[in-house]
């Protein structure tokens, strides 16, 4: 019984510690007001003035403040556009690839997830760089479409949203490839052998076979991609312009340009409630699968 | 009702549903199927047997459509089917690993084949029904494929490949993943299918008691090549080869030399101290020529006392007893040191039996239990 409760214990311990508590601290600060001093926010608890003037010292002003400055639903709306967006073409490209890798021959593959893994061999700041490279109007890939002749005059790319879905789409993309083709690679091969003596065509066979029985690595990789794509900050600052909105570059500068932290908070805690709800669908989905295969 | 010989390969009229004519199929240097020509014909439930590697699975597939032949041609009811993707082939396959499609229910398995026909909806209905009350997997309809077991997965596969009644039905290893008993059962299972559809059925099997139960016609394969094709009882009592008769089921080989002493009547000398033995064979041997006499082990009586009037007869000391139960076989060794196998019913209770370890022994048999073979 104490060992159970034990192994039990560790997780929920490891949770309130690496959750939990951050996240009350930032809930804390997000019901607290601006001020000049270190911290820069009021009240701070002091046991001596006691909890009941410590509580109610707090107040949802900074969550009005949000609702009330359209700059932040803008952000949000702006963000989760972005991260749909980008999801979709993730898909679009990482799918094809998880199939080739999939169907390549045997000895390949081992040597192609080389390949997609081996980008987080290097820092993930410096491939975000050399994007601006590629990117700018003096970089390779203008010079290159200038020196073929398909284009006059360089084309603005970098610090325009078109950037931000190259640089999120390259970025993400191994996080869609690995789950749709663990799947796919798990499949046997004799069902689309079957599916085709049944009387599919090759297309057929792949939209009623292969796309549902992929199903949950598509789900995984659309997860993996939506959730951290939504609160991204160092692509859109990098690579975005200033027409690029999104909430993760708000709260930067909430809390770093603007030294507001309770309202960066507030931001901070509406992002977490926004995306609790894909979450808690991931987790379903994973926990289906598991019962699936049991 | 009367009983009608079911023999369309002995009559010249009839015309095969499907002709292998000289096909061979390599893969790179490997050839699977060496210039192979073979007539399979309708309602027949025919076998291909042979070790693993032997191409039986690469006929199967070719059949499918799955692989198309290097050379040579395949006719299905007279049409060339080389060109045609399995899709559009009147041919069903059920696979070894059932290929059950796990996101859809055991209805929507079956009914898979008959929608992408884009058949009517009662149509499919009535189909799929009479499918599940045929492999007796009503009750399990609304399932999916992980939730029922082995037995009613090979179910379902056969409802599934028999859905859209084709022309030629193939199965590969159909029964591999079954116990022994189940597959026991699911083997006149199978039969009975088999003769209340009226569908012609390939069956790719390593198992020859498998392919003598179900089959009508048996075809011996060895590395590409049919060595034999034959009723499941002519291939037993007459193998061609060695190879044959060694394969299928146990078999006594005695080699020894051949010399003609009267019509088909031949006399084979094998060793010294041994009397020579007397033999038939509708086969002409020369005299002198080498032979291989195939006997089966219970065609071979032992006995204790010297047999009166038995064309052969052997001494030898008994050396191993396999008791199965219904059956024992008698390890005996000669004083040549060669071993014969010999196999009684055990009709009597086991303590009046009256041969154990060791024992001197009389071996028998008569002119006609063995083949005599080239090779």
């Amino acid at each position: 019984m104490m060992r159970r409760f034990a192994l039990i214990a560790v997780p929920y311990l490891w949770l309130l510690l690496l959750f939990l508590v951050p996240f009350v601290i930032v809930l804390k600060i997000s019901l607290s007001d601006t001020a000049l001093a270190i911290p820069p926010y009021t009240p701070t608890l002091d046991w001596a003035e006691g909890l009941g003037s410590f509580f109610s010292q707090l107040d949802f002003e900074n969550f009005i403040w949000l609702t009330q400055d359209d700059l932040y639903w803008r952000a949000y709306l702006s963000s989760l556009v972005i991260a749909l967006v980008s999801t979709a073409l993730t898909l679009m490209i990482g799918y094809p690839m998880a199939y080739g890798m999939a169907r390549a021959p045997e000895e390949w593959r081992p040597t192609l997830m080389m390949l997609v893994i081996l980008p987080f061999w290097t820092s993930f700041l410096i491939r975000v760089y050399a994007w601006m490279g590629i990117l700018s109007n003096e970089g390779f890939l203008n010079q290159f479409l200038l020196w073929i002749g398909v284009i006059d005059t360089p084309l603005t790319i970098l610090n325009t949203n078109t950037a931000v879905y190259i640089g999120i789409v390259y970025t993400y993309l191994p996080f869609m490839i690995l789950p749709i083709y663990a799947a796919l690679d798990r499949m046997d091969g004799s069902l689309i052998e079957a599916a085709e003596d049944l009387g599919c065509s090759r297309l057929s066979a792949f939209w009623l076979v292969t796309v549902p029985l992929s199903r949950n690595g598509i789900i995984a990789g659309c997860f993996l991609v939506f959730i951290p794509a939504l609160g991204e900050f160092v692509i859109p600052s990098l690579l975005g312009g200033s027409g690029t909105l999104m909430i993760g570059k708000v709260l930067w500068e909430e809390f770093f340009s603007n030294r507001d932290w309770p309202v960066a908070s507030a931001v901070a805690v509406v992002l977490l409630l926004i995306l609790v709800v894909p979450i808690v669908l991931f987790q379903r989905n994973q926990q289906k699968q598991s019962e699936a295969e049991t | 009702m009367q009983a009608i010989e079911f023999e369309p390969w002995d009559d010249p009229q009839q015309k095969p549903l499907i002709r292998f004519q000289n096909v061979t199929k390599r893969f790179g240097d490997f050839t699977a199927i060496d210039d192979l020509s073979l007539d399979i014909f309708e309602k027949e439930f025919f076998a291909l047997l042979g070790p693993s590697g032997c191409g039986k699975t690469t006929m199967m597939r070719m059949l499918g459509g799955f692989e198309t032949p290097t050379k040579g041609r395949i006719e299905l009811a007279g049409k060339d089917i080389g060109p045609v993707p399995p899709n559009k082939r009147a041919v069903n396959m059920m696979f070894q690993s059932y290929a059950l499609f796990p996101h859809l229910s055991i209805w929507d398995n079956i009914a898979f084949g008959l929608r992408r026909d884009k058949k009517p909806k009662d149509e499919i209905d009535r189909r799929v029904e009479e499918m599940l009350k045929l492999t007796r997997l009503e009750k399990f309809a609304r399932r999916k494929p992980h939730q029922i077991s082995g037995g009613q997965r090979q179910r379902v596969a056969l409802a599934r490949s028999l859905a859209k009644a084709p022309k030629l039905l193939l199965l590969d290893e159909p029964l591999g993943a079954l116990d022994k008993k189940l597959r026991q059962d699911t083997q006149f299972e199978l039969m009975d299918i088999q003769e209340t559809t009226g569908t012609t059925f390939v069956i790719v099997t390593h198992d020859q008691e498998e392919a003598m139960t179900v089959a009508s016609r048996v075809a011996v394969m060895d590395e590409g090549r049919l060595i034999q094709v034959e009723t499941p009882a002519r291939i037993y009592e007459t193998p061609n080869s060695v190879y044959v008769a060694d394969f299928i089921g146990d078999v006594n080989i005695i080699n020894g030399e051949a010399t003609a002493i009267g019509e088909e009547r031949y006399r084979i000398t094998w060793g010294d101290a041994l009397p020579p033995l007397v033999a038939t064979s509708a086969k002409p041997f020369s005299d002198g020529q080498t032979c291989h006499l195939a006997i089966r082990p219970e065609k071979v009586t032992i006995s204790t006392e010297k047999p009166q009037e038995a064309d052969n007869a052997v001494q030898g000391k008994v050396l191993d007893i396999a008791y199965l139960g219904n059956l024992s076989t008698y390890h005996v060794e000669l004083p040549t040191g060669t071993i014969i196998k010999a196999q009684t019913a055990n009709t009597r209770r086991i303590a009046r039996r009256n041969i154990t370890w060791e024992d001197p022994v009389w071996l028998s048999w008569t002119a006609t239990a063995g083949v005599m073979l080239a090779e």
